[in-house]
């Protein structure tokens, strides 16, 4: 990949110049297809907007978002009434909260601006997690091959066939247990503070994680083998490099582009496993919003006050499009023989 | 095909068991246990309960009689009484002559009192498989034809719709869909009934409802078309890349050259080989739509299995926890089989041996 520019060709007369003038890197080529790509160039500067949301929470949102005023408990704003008329008869309005106040009196639109904290850090942690460890087990198993790759496989294979959302939420019900028995200064009780002071956050990632490496690993592993017994290998073999350097430096650079890919492909399903969790209650703690949490609140008053479960739903739907587009139109650039695939 | 078969029933035997093992470990090393609530039991009862559903024995035996009730088939000339005894209630009970055969016996339900794991699936297990079965009939009749169409019509207008329509249906999970339906369907036009399940025992095949009217489908409609969407838009743009691939083959050259029918050469030529890839994402999917009835029930209000899967694990009802598991799994995998079995099938170059 990197080589191309390094290695010239021998010039062959007039049609080299045309070549030369188009000459270009494969990520070049790449970026230039993906900006072609209207879809993916508006889910780009959608997640763009949604990490400034993210970063810039604590001044785009008007309110903190624990703060709770029970007084103004399910108040709208007059705008409100005009898409939702059957508010109508009971409404109470304050136009304090720009997309209402939910069940104990807090802020939708803040809520929700804070909530983009969560899906975001789940769609940025949970493809590096499985990257890291699919790849260096998927790389093991492949390079090696024989039976340390049959065992290896032979294990994704066992955990593949165990319902992985089943797992999850087996391993969530195991963390989020009340464990009052935890003495302060061992290793479980600085991991507890950690998770409490994430919101939660931190036992969400290694659910995800714990699961979500073995597709990575088993694509991981393929590739390597395709690779493996290429001659530019053999040759790095023959002068002597070490079994590391010829998987990092040699194959790996080789592999990144399908991973790449898969990675992004996979993030709307992190983004709506964690959205999943919270819904059932075993994702975020309360009171940190997470759009799943706040659409179950919602959805328990969807008769009377729809806005409090339709706008996290509208949040969570917009930001899974995004990064669809945006891996749609990554793979369609990375690899154009898979457009429309998957 | 036969000995691929059992080779790959003793393979879901042993993924039945590990997950069985793994857990009933990850259950029992939470610290605490079913009987430990806010408001703490006296000493002595919780050692009573403790001991009355064997908890006080050491966890190998628990787990290897629990594997006996459920696992081994049980001999006996008495027949099955209910009211006797709800430690022995078994879900399967078939006479021979007789003798009894009787299977998986689940145990009881540590927080619905006098309730067995087995009356929970019996009553609610159906209603669960209805969800299911309706909204993957609904994301294969939606997925396919729309794939179809796409392909066939590929970059017009129908393409780009078909693949928009798809592109939303992955993006909308079904907690977001449930909401939307609710209100725009079932509160704002009232055409649907917003909540609720009009199942009517007794249920043939095991779920099959003897209602099968307007009234059943009008609670149903709307939950399984929040929870089939997502799949219908995966398997709709898997249809359509597969046949794209398809329709450029030599052998559909051939047949037009052979002067058939536009229309037989895409049912009967492409379809076919087409839909290979198709089939395997069935199993995958067929596993989302099962984890995705949990939240699918909890947002219609119906009455299946998902509220006591998920308030079992919050109240640690062991038995509760390990039943369901255990199904799921065994659906999931036996799902497998029959995607790998249909692929023989469809592709007659695929052997197992």
């Amino acid at each position: 990949m990197a080589n191309t520019n390094e290695v010239e060709p021998k010039s062959v007369g007039a049609r080299d110049t045309l070549l030369t003038q188009k000459r270009e890197s494969l990520g070049q080529d790449a970026f230039r297809r993906l900006m072609r790509n209207h879809a993916a160039v508006v889910g780009g500067v959608i997640i763009i907007i949604l990490i400034l949301l993210a970063l810039l929470a604590p001044w785009i949102a008007i309110k903190p978002f624990s703060e709770q005023v029970l007084v103004d408990q399910n108040k709208v704003p007059k705008w409100l009434v005009s898409v939702f008329p059957s508010l109508e008869p009971y409404a109470v309005y304050s136009n304090d909260y720009p997309l209402g106040a939910d069940y104990v009196g807090r802020d939708l639109f803040s809520r929700i601006i804070y909530g983009s904290r969560v899906s975001l850090t789940v769609a940025l942690i949970g493809p590096l997690i499985s990257i890291i460890i699919g790849v260096i087990y998927g790389s093991i198993s492949g390079y090696f091959g024989g039976w340390v790759d049959n065992i290896m496989m032979r294990i994704v294979d066992v955990l593949y066939a165990f319902p992985s959302l089943l797992f999850i939420i087996l391993l969530m019900a195991f963390f989020r247990s009340p464990i009052s028995d935890i003495q302060p200064g061992t290793f479980a009780y600085s991991i507890k503070e950690l998770d409490e002071s994430l919101g939660g956050m931190f036992f969400i990632f290694i659910g995800i994680g714990l699961t979500a490496w073995e597709t990575m690993a088993r694509l991981t592993r393929g590739q390597v083998i395709s690779i493996r017994e290429k001659e530019f290998v053999e040759a790095a073999r023959t002068i002597g490099a070490s079994n590391a350097r010829i998987m990092f430096r040699h194959i790996l650079p080789n592999i990144v582009g399908p991973l790449v890919v898969a990675e992004t492909l996979a993030i709307p399903g992190y983004i709506s496993t964690e959205a999943f969790l919270s819904f059932i209650g075993l994702g975020v703690n309360p009171p940190t919003p997470s759009w799943g949490s706040m659409i179950a609140d919602g959805a328990k008053a969807i008769r009377t006050y729809p806005n409090q479960a339709i706008f996290p739903a509208l949040a969570l739907a917009i930001t899974m499009f995004a990064f669809n587009f945006l891996g749609d139109g990554l793979r369609d650039a990375l690899d154009p023989r898979l457009r429309g695939t998957q | 095909m036969g000995r691929f078969i059992v080779r790959r029933l003793l393979y879901m035997l042993a993924v039945i068991l590990v997950v069985s093992v793994i857990t009933f470990l990850l259950m029992h090393a939470v610290p605490g246990g079913p009987f430990t609530r806010e408001k703490s039991l006296p000493e002595e009862t919780i050692k009573i309960l403790e001991k009355r559903y064997h908890l006080d024995q050491p966890l190998y035996v628990q787990y290897t009689s629990y594997l006996y009730a459920v696992f081994i088939p049980h001999f006996t000339t008495t027949p099955p009484n209910a009211a006797l005894s709800s430690q022995d209630d078994f879900l399967l009970n078939v006479k021979i002559g007789s003798l009894w055969i009787r299977w998986m016996n689940f145990g009881p339900s540590y927080r619905s009192r006098g309730r067995t794991v087995n009356d929970i699936f019996r009553d609610n297990l159906p209603i669960s498989a209805q969800l299911g079965v309706m909204s993957l009939i609904i994301s294969i009749l939606i997925g396919m034809p729309l794939g179809v169409m796409a392909a066939l019509k590929q970059n017009t207008m129908l393409d780009y719709l078909g693949m928009g329509i798809a592109i939303l249906g992955v993006s909308v999970p079904v907690i977001v869909l449930g909401p939307i339906f609710v209100w725009v369907f079932g509160i704002t036009l009232k055409w649907l009934p917003p909540t609720g399940w009009a199942a009517k025992p007794p249920f043939f095949l095991g779920f099959l409802p003897s209602n099968l009217n307007w009234e059943f489908f009008q609670h149903a409609l709307m939950p399984s078309f929040a929870l089939g969407l997502g799949s219908s838009a995966v398997i709709a743009r898997l249809t359509r890349a597969s046949l794209l691939q398809t329709i450029r083959e030599d052998y559909i050259r051939t047949a037009r050259a052979k002067g058939l029918q536009e229309r037989v050469i895409i049912v009967r030529h492409a379809m076919k080989n087409s839909m290979i890839p198709v089939v395997t994402i069935l199993g995958p999917l067929f596993a989302a739509l099962v984890t995705g009835t949990f939240v699918t029930e909890l947002i219609f209000g119906i009455p299946g299995m998902g509220k006591y899967f998920v308030t079992s694990i919050t109240n640690r009802d062991y038995p509760v926890i390990m039943g369901t598991i255990l199904l799921y799994a065994v659906f999931l995998v036996l799902a497998n089989l029959i995607v790998d079995i249909m692929y023989a099938y469809l592709d007659p170059r695929i052997r197992y041996d």
